[in-house]
């Protein structure tokens, strides 16, 4: 049974094919890792899954609902830790969930339980009415995992969740995912840069450069095939040893812009 | 509706918790009824057209209605930038909601500023010739509010970053604010190509409104203004959420 199905899916930004005529699948229930390198694809493909971004050709089938046709009923099954935070700095973290229970449309009396007892295990509980803006970034993360799971979705994004964390943290969060996986089912669907990660963690592993499909299997099959001792060898092989380059953006001028505007 | 509301909630919530926006942005408006308004008042009573400050009052809460709103408009950038867009463009609401929510939270903090400005000048020494009809004022500062709002919100989702942001100031609130007749009359004496280029700046159908319930005086007439005001905003907001839909993160 699979929760995503994606086939023959093509995005190009003016003649750069960012996505090159890729197809896979995700398993109901499973840890899945999608990697590769810096510009390799991986963002953009994030993007078609989760209905931000529309394919130039192809079809995605997320919890039996197609990406395009039917983006509402997409939205409802799938929860996502973005690779940049997306919290409302302004906000505190109880409003920051109110806000997504609000959005994802879940009864008062539901959405108050629900985010009681999910700050409970992101152990936020006694921090639930500060500013978003005075948590570390490990904190950040833990709220953003709550609220991505708020709605109870059938997948769970996670783009680059470890970024920045501590190994405390880091052991924590997928320690709790894992759980989660186990006892909801819940799919996750994670990247990462970090191979040993990957290794521990996901029970199958699509790697993807150049905007293709280059390996699929465990992280055992990838290892066979390349005849490598470890993951990040496996994955060294497959995809080259060149430096990646990924476009900038505005991002660093506009933080010099919000602290001349008087905001943190 | 709920959606809306959240949105507009963060909106306000966002507004009353940085005193140093509300503050910050009552600078430039004391300036302006300091300078012009005293400043220009003698000169202004000596040429038969009555007291400075009584016309200049409801141009300078224009102004700050404005600057207020456009800037909310585009905020629209730094939560793009900033990620939080993405939440609300993952989660199952149409996009028209997020953008009406956003629109009418950003008109409502600008209408805020407006009467924090109305106020103010009230203390520089402005009076209103009807005290009830502030309120009908008030409306008035949220239609301007809600046009200006949307205009910005359309300018943003063009926009990538904040590099243009000055280009907006000088070439967009400026020229609108000082081609409105907030600082001048709009009179016979006037020259006629101001008067022309002002009969096209929907602000100063906005702010001949405000002086007509304020100060009663008005230059276009109540229906017209009205008409004006809500036309453009319609047509701003209907703009701004198609742009908007078509953006991508």
């Amino acid at each position: 049974m699979n929760i995503i199905q994606v086939k023959n899916l093509t995005k190009k930004f003016d003649d750069f094919t960012a996505v090159d005529n890729i197809s896979f699948e995700v398993k109901k229930g499973e840890i899945f890792a999608f990697l590769g390198p810096n510009g390799a694809g991986k963002s953009t493909t994030i993007k078609m899954l989760t209905t931000l971004l529309r394919q130039d050709s192809g079809e995605i089938m997320l919890n039996d609902h197609n990406t395009l046709l039917d983006s509402d009923a997409v939205r409802c099954s799938f929860g996502i830790v973005f690779q940049d935070p997306s919290l409302d700095d302004e906000l505190t973290a109880y409003e920051n969930m109110e806000f997504h229970g609000i959005l994802y449309d879940l009864p008062k009396k539901i959405r108050r339980e629900r985010i009681a007892e999910l700050l409970k295990f992101v152990e936020l509980s006694d921090r639930k009415n500060s500013l978003v803006k005075e948590f570390s970034g490990g904190m950040k993360r833990r709220l953003e995992i709550a609220r991505g799971l708020l709605h109870h979705p059938k997948v769970l994004f996670l783009d680059e969740p470890t970024i920045g964390l501590d190994p405390q943290t880091r052991n924590h969060m997928w320690n709790y995912l894992q759980e989660l996986n186990k006892k909801e089912g819940t799919t996750i669907f994670l990247t990462t840069h970090y191979m040993e990660e990957a290794d521990r963690i996901a029970k199958r592993i699509v790697i993807i450069d150049h905007g293709k499909i280059v390996a699929a299997g465990t992280s055992q099959e990838l290892k066979n095939q390349t005849q490598t001792n470890s993951l990040e060898d496996a994955f060294l092989a497959l995809t080259g040893k060149t430096i990646r380059e990924e476009s900038g953006s505005g991002i660093d001028n506009l933080r010099s812009m919000r602290k001349m505007w008087g905001k943190k | 509706m709920k959606t809306i509301y959240i949105l507009w909630l963060r909106q306000i919530k966002r507004y009353l918790r940085s005193k140093s926006r509300i503050f910050g942005a009552l600078g430039q408006p004391i300036l302006f009824l300091i300078a012009l308004g005293y400043g220009l008042g003698p000169v202004f009573q000596k040429a038969g057209e009555g007291n400075y400050l009584q016309f200049l009052a409801p141009g300078i809460i224009g102004m700050s209605i404005i600057f207020t709103s456009v800037f909310s408009g585009i905020e629209l950038i730094w939560d793009r930038q900033f990620g939080f867009l993405k939440e609300t463009m993952v989660a199952p609401v149409s996009r028209f909601n997020i953008m009406l929510g956003r629109t009418i939270g950003g008109a409502t903090v600008a209408t805020f500023q407006g009467i924090i400005v109305f106020l103010i000048s009230l203390i520089a020494g402005f009076r209103p010739t009807n005290f009830f009809l502030i309120f009908p004022a008030i409306l008035v500062m949220f239609l301007i509010a809600l046009l200006f709002t949307a205009i910005g919100t359309a300018i943003a989702t063009q926009l990538e970053d904040m590099q243009g942001f000055q280009l907006i100031v000088n070439f967009l609130i400026m020229p609108v604010f000082f081609l409105s007749g907030a600082i001048f009359p709009l009179n016979n004496e006037s020259p006629k190509v101001l008067v022309t280029i002002a009969r096209f700046n929907p602000l100063s159908y906005g702010i001949d409104a405000m002086r007509s319930f304020l100060i009663n005086t008005s230059h276009f007439g109540m229906l017209l203004n009205i008409s004006v005001l809500l036309s453009t905003a319609l047509f701003f907001i209907l703009l701004g959420s198609y742009l908007f839909s078509k953006i991508e993160a």
